[in-house]
């Protein structure tokens, strides 16, 4: 993502939006609000650092040692602090974790909440008015439309984060995976599936 | 004075497709990195909180014909403009004509790791016992709010069960609008699809959301 000092190469095509924000910034960083190389570190965290990895190795560990997955279960906070994640969307976690019986899914009905630290930042489809509306009504509707079709003897609960509370999903760890590496585990484990709006991936789809 | 929230789209049967997106496609346009980013750093200097930005974002009239993004951009321009820290003469020129408002702080880059690791937590101790107890049923009041609030509107009025305590939280409503942290119980409360959307409702759904106490009474 550029935000390189050559904006002057080759802009006919400039966009209405990126002449918009970058007149903003311009005034920003004269005004001496904002540190424009403060916005580089931020664009990087997010695209190099803060993502759904995170989240995956989390799972992993959940996985592979049940002592830690009480832990997650009962103070999701502490447990993923404990393996270096914190602060901004993830003050304070909450896990639910997936069985045969019951699928957990996530969202925000009223903007975009979103566990950060773990995730890094929303999709666009999670952001949007399509997601937020019928999350709530027909969820099973909304996994079909993203290919998830769950048997009708497992129901739904889906957890609307309307407070300052962020919600991870544990996803069922996929049969066929005994004996593998929290590392590989982790490579199974999908945002959407963290989400609830997908399911780990299967052996045989490993990347 | 009248306050109206265009995010509430709970059950609202939105239209359109919700169509999947690659892990690592944050942004499809440059400008949507720099908005993301200008935000936070601007949200870092102190001059508002997260409540009051949800309300200036919630209650922007062209709310659902935007993009996200956009509706980011547009908030933080209301809020600066609205604080006088950005003229709008200064952004259609495309740079500072009026001497800058001062800042409680400004975001370096140094300090980014530092500042998002910590984030802004809103638990806060408390020693008022909580009203409401595990499994108790409760029931949601009812709007309309002339207010922020985080009550969605598919659950006022409607029966639920407290499902967590969460503590002591910040009460959005109260802050968004400058009037303190005013913190409140904070609950998870459940509800059976049926409560919700009738018999149509999807078998064994249940669907919860957080509310703090103010937004519960007891289940007559």
């Amino acid at each position: 993502m550029a935000h390189d000092h050559d904006h002057d190469n080759d802009h006919s095509e400039l966009g209405e939006m990126d002449l918009r924000v970058r007149a903003l910034e311009t005034v920003l960083a004269q005004k001496g609000y904002i540190d424009p190389a403060a916005l580089d570190v931020l664009i990087d965290t997010y695209q190099t650092k803060i993502g759904p990895r995170n989240g995956a190795r989390v799972v992993a560990r959940a996985w592979t040692d049940p002592v830690f997955r009480d832990w997650l279960l009962n103070d999701a906070t502490a447990a993923i602090a404990a393996l270096g994640y914190t602060g901004r969307q993830g003050e304070h976690m909450v896990a639910v974790a997936n069985s045969d019986t019951q699928h957990h899914m996530v969202v925000c009905t009223l903007c975009s909440c979103y566990p950060w630290p773990v995730l890094g930042l929303p999709p666009t489809w999670y952001k949007s008015a399509p997601y937020r509306s019928r999350a709530v009504k027909d969820p099973r509707g909304v996994l079909a439309e993203l290919g998830v079709h769950l048997p009708a003897s497992t129901s739904i609960r889906v957890w609307d984060s309307t407070a300052e509370v962020r919600y991870l999903v544990i996803p069922q760890r996929p049969p066929g995976t005994e004996g593998w590496s929290e590392e590989a585990l982790a490579g199974l484990v999908t945002r959407d599936a963290m989400i609830g709006t997908g399911l780990a991936r299967s052996p045989q789809a490993a990347p | 004075m009248t306050y109206t929230t265009h995010a509430d789209l709970g059950g609202r049967n939105c239209p359109g497709p919700i169509v999947p997106e690659p892990e690592g496609e944050l942004f499809h346009a440059a400008w949507e990195a720099r908005a993301l980013a200008l935000t936070l750093a601007m949200g870092a200097t102190g001059s508002w909180n997260i409540d009051t930005s949800r309300s200036a974002r919630e209650t922007l009239p062209d709310y659902e014909r935007l993009s996200y993004y956009r509706i980011w951009l547009a908030a933080l321009e209301k809020l600066m403009t609205e604080r006088s820290q950005l003229l709008p003469d200064e952004l259609a020129a495309g740079r500072m004509l009026r001497a800058p408002q001062p800042l409680r702080r400004v975001l370096r880059a140094a300090d980014v790791p530092a500042v998002l690791a910590k984030g802004s937590p809103t638990e806060r101790p408390g020693s008022v016992p909580a009203r409401f107890a595990l499994g108790q049923p409760v029931r949601m009041r009812r709007g309309p709010f002339e207010h922020h609030t985080r009550l969605p509107g598919y659950v006022q009025g409607k029966a639920g069960t407290i499902e967590r305590l969460h503590g002591m939280h910040v009460f959005a409503d109260a802050h968004a609008h400058g009037l303190g942290e005013q913190p409140q119980w904070l609950y998870t409360v459940a509800f059976d699809a049926p409560e919700l959307w009738g018999a149509q409702a999807e078998p064994g759904l249940r669907v919860s959301v957080d509310a703090w106490e103010s937004y519960l009474t007891e289940a007559a």
